[in-house]
């Protein structure tokens, strides 16, 4: 005879009066399957844990957010944020899609150019470019976003010594009525310091000015923000085209469009309070459309969206270690995925869920990662179905920024796995072993 | 032996009513097994054998879920401490 699948026994008291604060809707629904393929297998394959990503989900959100603007806006660029995911074959499939590339550092650089993306369609940001890095940007004829005035002054000095004209553009931040401010990165707006920078750089005359770039601030719930800020950026650009008879070639809103991800201490879930990709394009168009700016000759808009696109293109696979009981009596389980792997969970209250169908009793959960630190919790109070050691589960929505800012903490990181459009398996990043970690340790002789 | 507390009622629906307390719990089929097998008076040894035929569960992995649950019975003040075997 079969034996019966065991599900380790529970009691639960009831509550009177309100149920919790998402009602009582429960996270016990199984992600059995990512892409048609099934988790157990995917994790027999490749080990626990294990990062997946779905190739048809990064096209798909990615033809949506073009969608969104291309039917609003007639001229609309979108640049790869490498920070948010830089495994070279996620880069390949936004690149394949149209993408250019934006990059904050020399390394970031490299990685776009040996993706084959033309140094024309890099878009250099961030505050620290050495003078290696601007030589090979103005060389390659690259967009130069610059952060600051003595990097505006490396450039003039760096480009006397090259036949080449630097393309550049200003970083420009700016109260978009949302707080924090990000004002440590650019000119400032409404102090002045924007037009003090574009001033400089048309009487100069030997940087070749072509953008207007801002960045108000990531995972940004307020479209109107957006509204403001493009507002903001055609203003200087009508500007510039009065005082100097020059047209910028584009508007670079940056990126900082907000994921489907739950804020922790969010009151309601991020589904319900996240704009689409139609509400920002429509308050970033309508504000450039509606500004001086003459109609037949219009900016390109580029777009650096990071997480947006990618955020629910990932799935981190994992497995339950133990189950606990705190001295409180409230249940712990510890799996085998710390904050080294998840990072966003400092910022997120990650949904996770189980691999295999369960009943449906949930037990209010604190779910720890394997490291030995107090701070390794993914979960703090998650309503989370009764899993037992061995069993799977799936955390969904991770896709940015856990792939770049992971840690090789305690142990060592485990296998990317690309889910292709044809349906097969393909690993994307191989798990870390022993001699990789070593060959970059040096011993030194009194220590042998 | 451990003793569920004599009035306690147990549906087959899943829920448990403390008539003393007037607290209700919620409970799923293992637990509701088990809390079955402890009322008819069975043995830890003899639950064990029970619910490993039926179940597909190792005997060391059943009783550590078990002690577990009887802890959680035990806070909830579910059990008869007084009863002696
Ligand atoms: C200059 C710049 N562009 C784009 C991005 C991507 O932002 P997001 O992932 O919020 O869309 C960032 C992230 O901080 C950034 O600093």
């Amino acid at each position: 005879m079969e034996k019966k699948l065991f599900e380790r026994p529970f009691i639960k008291k009831l509550q009177a009066g309100m149920p919790s604060k998402f009602g009582m809707k429960s996270q016990a629904e199984p992600i059995t399957h990512i892409d048609n393929v099934p988790v157990p297998e995917l994790l027999a394959e490749h080990g626990s844990p294990l990062y997946v990503i779905s190739e048809q989900t990064i096209r798909e959100k990615y033809k949506q957010a073009r969608q969104a603007f291309t039917t609003r806006y007639p001229k609309v660029q979108f640049a790869w944020s490498y920070k948010t995911n830089y495994l070279d074959a996620v880069c390949r499939i936004f690149h394949q899609e149209g993408s250019w590339a934006e990059v904050v550092s020399g390394f970031e650089y490299d990685k776009a150019l040996q993706n084959g993306v033309k140094g024309s369609q890099i878009i250099f940001n961030g505050p620290d470019k050495t003078d290696d890095d601007l030589k090979k940007a103005i060389e390659n004829d690259s967009l130069i976003h610059i952060d600051h005035f003595d990097e505006m002054y490396s450039i003039i000095a760096i480009s006397e010594n090259s036949g080449k004209r630097p393309k550049v553009a200003i970083r420009v931040n700016m109260d978009t009525g949302v707080y924090p401010m990000w004002d440590r990165f650019g000119f400032n707006y409404e102090n002045g310091d924007a037009w003090d920078a574009i001033n400089r750089i048309m009487i100069n005359k030997k940087l070749d000015l072509v953008g207007l770039h801002t960045h108000i601030g990531t995972y940004m719930l307020a479209s109107n923000a957006y509204k403001v800020a493009a507002g903001k950026m055609a203003d200087l650009a009508f500007g510039i085209e009065r005082k100097y008879g020059v047209n910028i070639k584009y508007i670079d809103v940056g990126g900082g469009f907000a994921s489907r991800n739950t804020l922790k201490g969010a009151y309601y879930p991020g589904s319900d309070t996240v704009p689409s990709f139609e509400e920002y394009a429509e308050a970033i168009s309508s504000a450039i459309l509606n500004s001086e700016l003459n109609p037949r000759n219009l900016p390109t808009l580029i777009l650096e969206t990071g997480r947006a696109l990618v955020d629910d293109a990932g799935w981190l696979l994992g497995t339950v270690i133990a189950n606990k009981r705190l001295s409180n009596g409230n249940r712990a389980t510890i799996v085998d995925v710390g904050i080294n792997l998840l990072f966003t969970s400092f910022w997120y209250e990650h949904e996770v869920y189980p691999a295999a169908p369960v009943s449906e009793h949930m037990e209010e959960t604190t779910i720890y990662g394997p490291l030995c630190m107090n701070i390794d919790v993914l979960r703090e109070a998650i309503a989370f179905p009764l899993l037992k050691k061995g069993d799977q589960f799936v955390i969904k929505r991770i896709g940015a920024y856990n792939m770049t800012q992971w840690m090789q903490f305690i142990t060592l990181r485990p296998n990317v796995v690309l889910i292709g459009l044809d349906g097969k398996v393909h690993v994307i990043r191989k798990k870390e072993n022993m001699e990789l970690i070593r060959q970059q340790e040096v011993v030194p002789d009194h220590l042998k | 032996m451990m003793q569920i507390k004599k009035n306690i009622a147990l549906s087959n629906t899943g829920f448990v009513f403390n008539p003393t307390t007037g607290d209700s719990y919620t409970i799923n089929q293992v637990g509701q097994e088990i809390l079955g097998y402890l009322s008819d008076n069975k043995t830890v040894e003899e639950i064990t054998s029970l619910m490993t035929t039926t179940y597909d569960i190792d005997q060391a992995s059943f009783e550590k879920y078990f002690f577990d649950f009887i802890s959680m019975l035990r806070q909830f003040e579910l059990l008869d401490e007084n009863y002696e075997n």
